[in-house]
């Protein structure tokens, strides 16, 4: 059971084939999944990034539903859907969107299971795209990482490639509790490898655990999606000073998988942290506290962290380059670490 | 003899076991020659309809119901007012939301519909719960924060749940129950259950936005969902009017039919939820307004007479007290005596007294369970207690 769209070359596939084909998939093996979200009955919308592509058409209108322009009421009701033991999957055109929820992906879906002592669980995936969006101005180009993988009883993914689109929406939907799921413009339309293994039905991910997408043992770069295609190319850089990095792709920001940045830390000794959300309090915060509690005898340098800039996003395609990390950041700072007498 | 028999019941209370298993002696040979008798009540006063008809203002009901009337809403009414008790002598924490006054609404509505249904509601839900099959011992555990508590000291008196029998909460942000009670109808729609959901919000909820949300998708896809207006008539310290500009809340769904009902006539609300319920099955979503009253203030930190005079308390506890008006209904139609309704109250007060005794008795949660039901299933990922380097846990 593979995909609507049929552009795969060879064994490749984008990040959009990639979540249309897991969506199907677990819409196929479990009844109980459907799908909800905005725009999905016309599909001729240019701003739409149509993820659910074809699977009105395939499963009907009694799987598939077509909401207003009202998040808050549409995602309570998935919520309730699912304490009462259905599977939703709601779509957020974007993330930035999911602020008018947020109050339901709290209080009535993250806390849910232990304020009920395990009688309600939630079994709901929350997904869209997230982060910045070219052009987009400062409130349509946030990034909720941070904010949601602070939550207890949430989890909180973000792929990066389609293995990772696949893997982990198929995990996302057959987890008993509610996932946030966040993805990015950029990536849709980008095309990755993908194994015999990742194209069957039943492949998923394990949550929670990061994968190392470059060994490397001078420096650790952590990134989460888009910013782990920064990273590599800032390795490659770094291959050529003769810096050898290893980069982490999270894939799991909650939980978060302290054991394998730790030891990648501890055999590389310096760190720098990506993302392209706001400074304060963010992910890499998170990470470099982490790193600092259990691996700090092991740090050669102080550790590093690249964010977006401390400002909302901006219009001008200049001023919002220079908001958002760039491939020359992370160079420099991995630079700035190996530069560290120890 | 009937009081032995009772005691030794409590630890398995349940407001639903037939009314033969507590009755007195006395009243048992009463019924059992008019058990099945059909009596036809008037309710108090004619419903007021939106854009849909009225069911009829006569009420059929039994003997025997109206009996299980008095002895739940009198159970209700104990159990409130030693909450109260419990609450100032500090046995209860935090929050604490009572019911008293609102009693017909909770037994009314169960009266109509099965286990089956969803009920959910906000944070005014002891009696919610005793109704939906919650023991006493239940209520009492979790409001002192012990784990023979519904949500084992986890949850609060806002946070109390019964899946199993359609009883989905217990939510302490205003508003958010009623989105949360359409995606009940929208499963059961969904399974092609054939049940609904009644979800139930107050007079101060319903200007939150996210109901017409809610009710317009509900609309939209014909759920069975009926949306329950308590109009005690002061949302937390603040009067209706002083919050609505309209408060004919049952008219408010606009293209959605509406009932006003006497939320202080117990045959009243079970005639509006039967008829709700056929409704929603049939054509979607309506709105019943359940005009109510709360003797208490809106929490325990409320004394309720800075903004309500204590005439209009006292004028409600005269004129439409809900136990009074089944208790004269049962008096005048000769189904017991005075004296058999008065050994029923204490009866209910010997209940609910050995419910709080064997409630304090309940041990407090270990400290392991901070860390328990975080998650449905949590990979075996570490969690932190305040100083992580002192206390982590596993979620299994």
């Amino acid at each position: 059971m593979r995909g609507i769209l049929r552009q795969r070359v060879g064994s490749y596939m984008t990040v959009h084939e990639a979540l249309n084909s897991a969506l199907d998939e677990e819409m196929s093996a479990d009844p109980n999944v459907f799908l909800m979200g905005e725009e999905y009955l016309c599909s001729n919308l240019h701003f739409l990034y149509q993820i659910s592509i074809g699977l009105l058409k395939k499963y009907g209108p009694g799987r598939v539903f077509d909401t207003p322009i009202t998040e808050a009421g549409f995602t309570g009701i998935g919520i309730g859907a699912a304490y009462h033991g259905l599977k939703p999957i709601v779509e957020f055109m974007t993330f930035n969107f999911s602020m008018q929820a947020i109050d339901h992906i709290i209080n009535s879906a993250a806390k849910m299971n232990h304020m009920s002592a395990g009688q309600i669980s939630v079994p709901i995936v929350f997904r869209g795209p997230n982060g910045a969006i070219a052009g987009a101005g400062a409130q349509h180009s946030h990034c909720f990482a941070a904010w949601y993988a602070s939550c207890p009883g949430l989890k909180v993914l973000a792929p990066y490639s389609s293995e990772d689109a696949r893997g982990l929406l198929k995990a996302a939907i057959r987890d008993p509790d509610p996932v946030v799921f966040l993805e990015n413009t950029f990536l849709y339309e980008e095309s990755f490898p993908v194994s015999e293994e990742v194209l069957g039905s039943n492949f998923f991910l394990p949550i929670g655990k990061a994968k190392i997408e470059r060994e490397g043992k001078d420096v650790t770069i952590t990134a989460f999606s888009r910013m782990v295609g920064y990273a590599l190319k800032a390795a490659e850089i770094l291959e050529k000073e003769g810096i050898s990095a290893e980069v982490i792709n999270l894939r799991s920001i909650r939980p978060l998988d302290r054991a394998t940045i730790n030891a990648s830390v501890r055999k590389t000794s310096r760190l720098v942290t990506v993302e392209d959300g706001f400074p304060q309090h963010g992910v890499g915060s998170e990470i470099c506290t982490s790193v600092i509690e259990e691996s700090f005898s092991s740090l050669d340098a102080p550790v590093e962290r690249i964010t977006g800039a401390d400002v909302p996003v901006p219009y001008n395609e200049d001023l919002e380059r220079k908001s958002l990390p760039q491939v020359e950041d992370i160079v420099r700072a991995a630079r700035r670490t190996c530069n560290c007498l120890a | 003899m009937a009081l032995a028999h009772v005691a030794s019941s409590t630890s398995r209370s349940n407001l639903l076991r037939p009314i033969s298993a507590f009755i007195s002696p006395n009243l048992r040979r009463q019924l059992s020659t008019d058990d099945t008798r059909t009596l036809t009540i008037e309710t108090s006063v004619p419903f007021t309809s939106h854009n849909c008809e009225s069911p009829s203002r006569s009420v059929e009901t039994t003997p025997s119901e109206l009996l299980s009337f008095f002895r739940d809403m009198a159970t209700m009414r104990r159990m409130e007012i030693a909450a109260d008790s419990l609450y100032k002598a500090k046995l209860i924490r935090g929050f604490c939301h009572l019911y008293d006054g609102q009693e017909a609404v909770a037994v009314g509505m169960e009266a109509a519909i099965t286990k089956k249904d969803s009920i959910i509601t906000a944070y005014r839900d002891h009696c919610t719960f005793l109704g939906r099959g919650g023991t006493l011992l239940e209520v009492f555990s979790e409001l002192m924060g012990r784990i023979d508590g519904c949500s084992k000291g986890k949850g609060g008196s806002m946070h109390f749940y019964k899946k199993n029998s359609g009883f989905y909460g217990g939510h302490g942000i205003v508003g958010a129950q009623v989105p949360l009670g359409c995606g009940l109808a929208f499963a059961q729609k969904y399974k092609k259950d054939g049940t609904v959901t009644f979800a139930l919000y107050g007079d101060g909820a319903a200007n939150q936005g996210q109901l017409f949300e809610a009710l317009n998708i509900s609309a939209l896809w014909d759920l069975p969902a009926i949306l329950v207006c308590e109009n005690n008539h002061y949302g937390m310290g603040t009067a209706e009017w002083r919050a609505a500009k309209s408060p004919s809340y049952y008219k408010r769904g606009d293209y959605v039919p509406g009932l006003k009902v006497d939320g202080m006539d117990a045959l009243a609300v079970k005639q509006a939820c039967k008829f709700a319920k056929e409704h929603a099955l049939e054509n979607g979503p309506i709105i019943l307004e359940m005009d109510t009253y709360r003797y208490h203030g809106h929490s325990m930190s409320d004394p309720g007479s800075t903004y309500r005079t204590r005439d209009e308390i006292s004028g409600v506890r005269q004129e439409r007290d809900p136990i009074e008006r089944i208790r004269k209904l049962i008096l005048s139609h000769d189904l017991a005596t005075e004296k058999e309704l008065k050994d029923t109250e204490k009866e209910v007060r010997k209940l609910v007294d050995d419910a709080i005794a064997q409630a304090k008795e309940s041990p407090m949660p270990e400290p392991h369970e901070l860390f328990t039901n975080v998650y449905a299933k949590g990979y075996g990922v570490e969690a932190f207690g305040a100083d992580r380097k002192e206390v982590r846990a596993v979620l299994p």
